[in-house]
Formats: C-alpha cells, sequence, structure tokens
C-alpha cells in the first residue's frame, strides 16, 4: 500500500504545460529538425551542380505533396529556431530574464513565426503562380 | 566515523578527488562557437529566405546564373558552414544528454560530426562547380 501522501510525477493528460518549457523543447525539436533540413538544401545545391536532369528531379520533388509539406515544416522549423535563438542571444546578454519578460518575449516569438510563415508562403505561393 | 561525515573543503566527492579529473575546460569555447555561429545565420538565414523565394518559379539556368554571382557563393558557402557547424554542436549536445553508454555515445558523436563534414564538403563543392564555372 501506498502511504505517501505525496503527488505523483506529473501525468501527460492533466499536465498544465508551461509556455517556458513548451518552447524550451521546441527550440530543440526543430533544431534536431534543421539539420535533418540542412540535407535539403545540400541536395538542392548538388542537384544543380549536377546538371538539369538532377535539378529536374529535385524540383519535381519539391513540388510533389511530400516536397511540399517537407517545405513547409521546413520553413516554420526555421523561422521559429531564429526567432527564439534571437530570443535566447538576447538572455546570453543578461536582460530579459524575469518571468514576466519571459513570457512577453516568448509570445512575441510565436507571433513572429506565424507572420514570417504566412508572409513568406504568400509570396512564394503568388510567384509560384497560385 | 567523524572523519567520512566530515564536509570536504572543496565541494568534490571523495571519489573525485581520488581520480583527480579536473574539468576539461572546453565548455566555454563550446557555448562561445555556438553563439558565434549563431549570431552568423540570423543575417544568413533571412538572405537566403528571401533570395529563394525570389527563386520560386525560376528555371535551372536563373539559379545557376544566381549563384554564378560572386556575392551569392561567398554567402552561400558561409550560410553552408555556419550552419553545420552550428548543427554540430547543437546535435552533440543532443547526443550527450540522451545517449549514456560511453561506446554508444561516442560512436553516434562520430558518425554524426562525419556526416555533417561529408554535407558540408559537398554542398561547397556544388558552389564553387556552380560559381566557377565557364
Amino acid at each position: 500500500m501506498i502511504s505517501d501522501p505525496r503527488p505523483l510525477s506529473p501525468h501527460l493528460q492533466i499536465y498544465r504545460w508551461q509556455l517556458t518549457s513548451v518552447l524550451s523543447i521546441l527550440h530543440r525539436m526543430t533544431g534536431i529538425a534543421l539539420a535533418v533540413g540542412a540535407i535539403l538544401l545540400v541536395s538542392w545545391l548538388g542537384a544543380a551542380a549536377d546538371g538539369p536532369g538532377p535539378y529536374a528531379k529535385f524540383q519535381n520533388f519539391l513540388g510533389s505533396w511530400i516536397g511540399l509539406v517537407l517545405l513547409f515544416g521546413w520553413s516554420v522549423a526555421l523561422f521559429y529556431h531564429t526567432c527564439n535563438g534571437i530570443r535566447h542571444l538576447v538572455w546570453d546578454t543578461g536582460h530579459g530574464l524575469d518571468l514576466k519578460s519571459v513570457y512577453a518575449s516568448g509570445w512575441t516569438v510565436i507571433v513572429a513565426t506565424a507572420a514570417l510563415t504566412i508572409v513568406a508562403w504568400a509570396v512564394g505561393l503568388s510567384r509560384w503562380g497560385l | 566515523m567523524a572523519m567520512t561525515r566530515m564536509r570536504s573543503p572543496q565541494m568534490r566527492s571523495p571519489l573525485g578527488r581520488a581520480i583527480g579529473l579536473g574539468s576539461a575546460k572546453e565548455g566555454v569555447e563550446h557555448w562561445w562557437r555556438q553563439r558565434m555561429t549563431a549570431v552568423a545565420l540570423v543575417p544568413l538565414v533571412l538572405w537566403f529566405v528571401v533570395a529563394v523565394i525570389g527563386l520560386v518559379g525560376a528555371d535551372r539556368a536563373a539559379m545557376v546564373a544566381w549563384v554564378h554571382n560572386p556575392m551569392t557563393a561567398v554567402l552561400l558557402i558561409l550560410l553552408l558552414v555556419a550552419t553545420f557547424y552550428h548543427a554540430a554542436l547543437g546535435l552533440q549536445v543532443v547526443i550527450e544528454d540522451y545517449i549514456h553508454g560511453e561506446a554508444m555515445r561516442l560512436t553516434v558523436l562520430v558518425i554524426m560530426r562525419f556526416l555533417c563534414i561529408v554535407f558540408v564538403v559537398r554542398g561547397i563543392l556544388a558552389v564553387l562547380k556552380l560559381a566557377l564555372a565557364a
């Protein structure tokens, strides 16, 4: 029998997430995703260097459903990691470390990520003729 | 008795003192390089995103002409180096955090670094080939 009335560790279904820890985890996750995504950048440059055939193949892949989903995920991760990275750089100077500022900058990062993603895709898709 | 209970004047365990290994003093350097590459990547990433959006719908000839510009080639190589350096530093921390077996950790670290080097070299060579093509 468990007689100790102390609470158990957080149960995920009732756990109240905090913006701070969620953004921290997301920074690491998007970092890993971007490291994998950097292969996409190298593949693009490599395909262009290899000639018209490989480049056409790569462009077809990027324009496909999977390619567009990957590209969209990559762009969100890139904007998020960049914005939150700037937030980290500001922290490194010793500024904005109180709880109020941490939450304010956290929401700013979310809004900036959404705005940059929307603008980038709106301009990109309009140029693509959609 | 009382001897073993006594607090060490340094904040180190008896075992730690016996083994006598200090910190490797590499932490600051890692931290600093991660920040340097991060600062470099902010303008490079913004430039790259704007440039790539400009290339949407363009054919290969336009893309090749873009890389042929010396400024583009320089910025692309800087982007590749900063990206894979930053990635290697970040992935190193992730690997060190989650892989606890010494042999496995070392193996994954080495593979990760080799892959980063392979990709950055492949990228730089591609840029050079396009930039230097007549």
